[in-house]
């Protein structure tokens, strides 16, 4: 049977290239006869190598997108941004403070921000990134932290920001002052790592070592696991290695 | 209850969160609740004045959208600065519609657009027009018998003429409140003097200069401390007491208050709503001598 394949002009870096529509601008591209070796990760929309920037017929808008999620579209003009420069404010995690002086110090043109949003509408995360610049502003370093969760670093949102801020390395900071100094530290696992250490799992992991393959399956089809969707009281029946 | 939209502002949120935590639970105890915005972001700090840099005015705008989002058209605020840059703003787009226009088609693409109709008020506004100093009166039940307090209105609350809250030139709100407190409103004519502004970042010698006139004024004339309702007045009158002292060899040692710590302690709330460890001269001794706390 005959497929039939609709051939769109997009152009790249200025080229045009005729490609079918039903491809990503990344397959778009491979399809075009580019083969990448940068700007091209997971392919899955989460590892934020693949910036593009594009503009499309009949519309004013700079858009950026990912080459990996975003559709190549009749008429769009684009390039690639595998990499954004961002700035680094150097520090030393045991000697700054969770407040909001570090980000004065480090990164203070966080301050320069106007909130005109744009970094927001910029993120292929979906992350409201004004918001999380403006906890920091205020030192709410555990709403930053959470907000900006889902970065990816593609580094689009500085791309487009008036005020030249770093978005994505302001947010790691606020992530690693929020895990090494907000959270409560996880006391069970030092608890944990001392019985490691005492050889409580020694025989445990002999006897598996040990195994045959038959016996390994068996095991393996009997062990208690965490149910998908978890009841905030479940716990195995076996406390053995815990 | 009473709601209210609340904009904290970022310096509430953090330095002057004396400030912010008095107001929350002494308008609480007035029956009023103040209602932050779910969502916010800087205020722009300072009114731009520049009039074609439209850019600086899309801060306070954003939050005014907020504000009509949630259904209601009145939105309070705390800081002078915070007050200052959303009305004068909120004046500026509800005079010039083109300006307002420009600002949203620049934001439309996520926020719905401002219509101009929220009202910017000051927390002091509230407790005179809709709560009424009288009822505050009758609602003191730890009278703050024998304070002599100044009055400090700095730049921002009456200047210029369109964003006054009193009248510009002899603001009397404060002290209006204050003898409502059961407290003793003492007249300092630096009322409404600058306390020298962000020079204090570049210049603290200015800024001590400015804060010993208005603090050795304040003593002149019996203040036994200054009411403030603006957290870079405070700093600058509160902790460049240290530069004063440095310089002169004076140590002047007078408490900076907010008006709404003054208020809480009036209502009966405790001194921790206060958090006086965030003052740099402890207003404690003052209080505890004249058996305040």
């Amino acid at each position: 049977m005959e497929t039939k394949v609709n051939l769109i002009p997009i152009h790249v870096m200025g080229k045009q290239y005729m490609v079918p529509d039903t491809l990503t601008v990344m397959k778009a591209m491979e399809y075009a006869g580019y083969q990448l070796t940068r700007g091209c990760g997971c392919r899955g929309g989460i590892c934020g190598a693949c910036g593009i920037a594009f503009r499309l017929p009949d519309s004013y808008k700079i858009e950026v997108g990912l080459a990996c999620q975003a559709m190549a579209q009749p008429g769009m003009y684009l390039a690639v941004l595998p990499f954004f420069p961002n700035k680094r404010g150097i520090h030393d995690l045991n000697k700054v403070k969770a407040a909001v002086d570090t980000f004065k110090a480090l990164y203070p043109e966080v301050f320069k921000c106007v909130s005109c949003n744009t970094c927001t509408k910029s993120c292929p995360m979906s992350i409201e990134v004004m918001d999380y610049i403006n906890a920091v502003i205020r030192g709410d370093i555990v709403q930053a932290a959470e907000l900006s969760f889902d970065c990816v670093m593609c580094g689009l949102c500085t791309s487009r920001c008036p005020a030249e801020i770093s978005h994505a390395n302001v947010a790691i900071l606020a992530r690693r002052l929020y895990g090494s100094q907000i959270t409560p530290r996880a006391e069970h696992l030092a608890k944990q790592v001392e019985q490691v250490k005492a050889g409580k799992f020694n025989e445990g992991l002999d006897q598996l070592k040990k195994a045959d393959v038959n016996k390994l399956k068996e095991l393996y089809k009997a062990r208690e696991a965490e149910p998908d969707n978890t009841p905030d009281e479940w716990a195995p029946k076996s406390n053995d290695y815990l | 209850m009473n709601k209210i939209s609340y904009y904290p502002g970022c310096t509430l949120s953090n330095t002057a969160k004396n400030f912010d935590l008095s107001a929350r639970e002494s308008m609480k105890a007035l029956g009023w609740e103040l209602d932050e915005l779910p969502r916010w972001n800087c205020c722009g700090t300072v009114y731009s004045l520049a009039s074609d840099n439209l850019i600086n005015h899309v801060a306070p705008i954003r939050l005014l959208v907020h504000t009509q989002e949630l259904g209601r058209d009145k939105l309070t605020t705390l800081c002078s600065m915070c007050y200052h840059t959303l009305k004068m703003s909120n004046l500026m787009v509800q005079k010039d519609r083109d300006k307002l226009e420009k600002i949203n088609f620049f934001t439309k693409d996520k926020d719905a657009e401002y219509k101009g109709r929220v009202e910017v008020l000051h927390l002091l506004e509230i407790l005179k027009n809709d709560i009424g100093f009288a009822n505050i009166k009758e609602k003191i039940s730890r009278p703050l018998k024998g304070l002599k307090l100044a009055s400090y209105y700095g730049c921002l609350l009456t200047r210029p003429k369109a964003a006054a809250i009193d009248d510009v030139e002899m603001p009397t709100i404060m002290g209006d409140l204050i003898n409502s407190l059961g407290a003793q409103a003492v007249y300092d004519p630096c009322l409404t003097e600058c306390c020298g502004s962000y020079h204090t970042v570049m210049d603290q010698e200015v800024v001590a200069d400015k804060a010993e006139r208005i603090i050795s004024s304040a003593i002149k004339n019996g203040a036994e401390a200054i009411v403030t309702s603006c957290p870079l007045c405070f700093f600058n009158l509160d902790e460049r007491q240290k530069n004063i002292l440095e310089k002169t060899g004076k140590a002047y040692d007078l408490p900076i208050l907010y008006f709404t710590q003054l208020l809480a302690l009036g209502l009966g709330l405790g001194p921790e709503v206060c958090k006086f460890d965030l003052h740099h001269i402890d207003p404690r001794p003052l209080l505890k001598a004249k058996s305040i706390i």
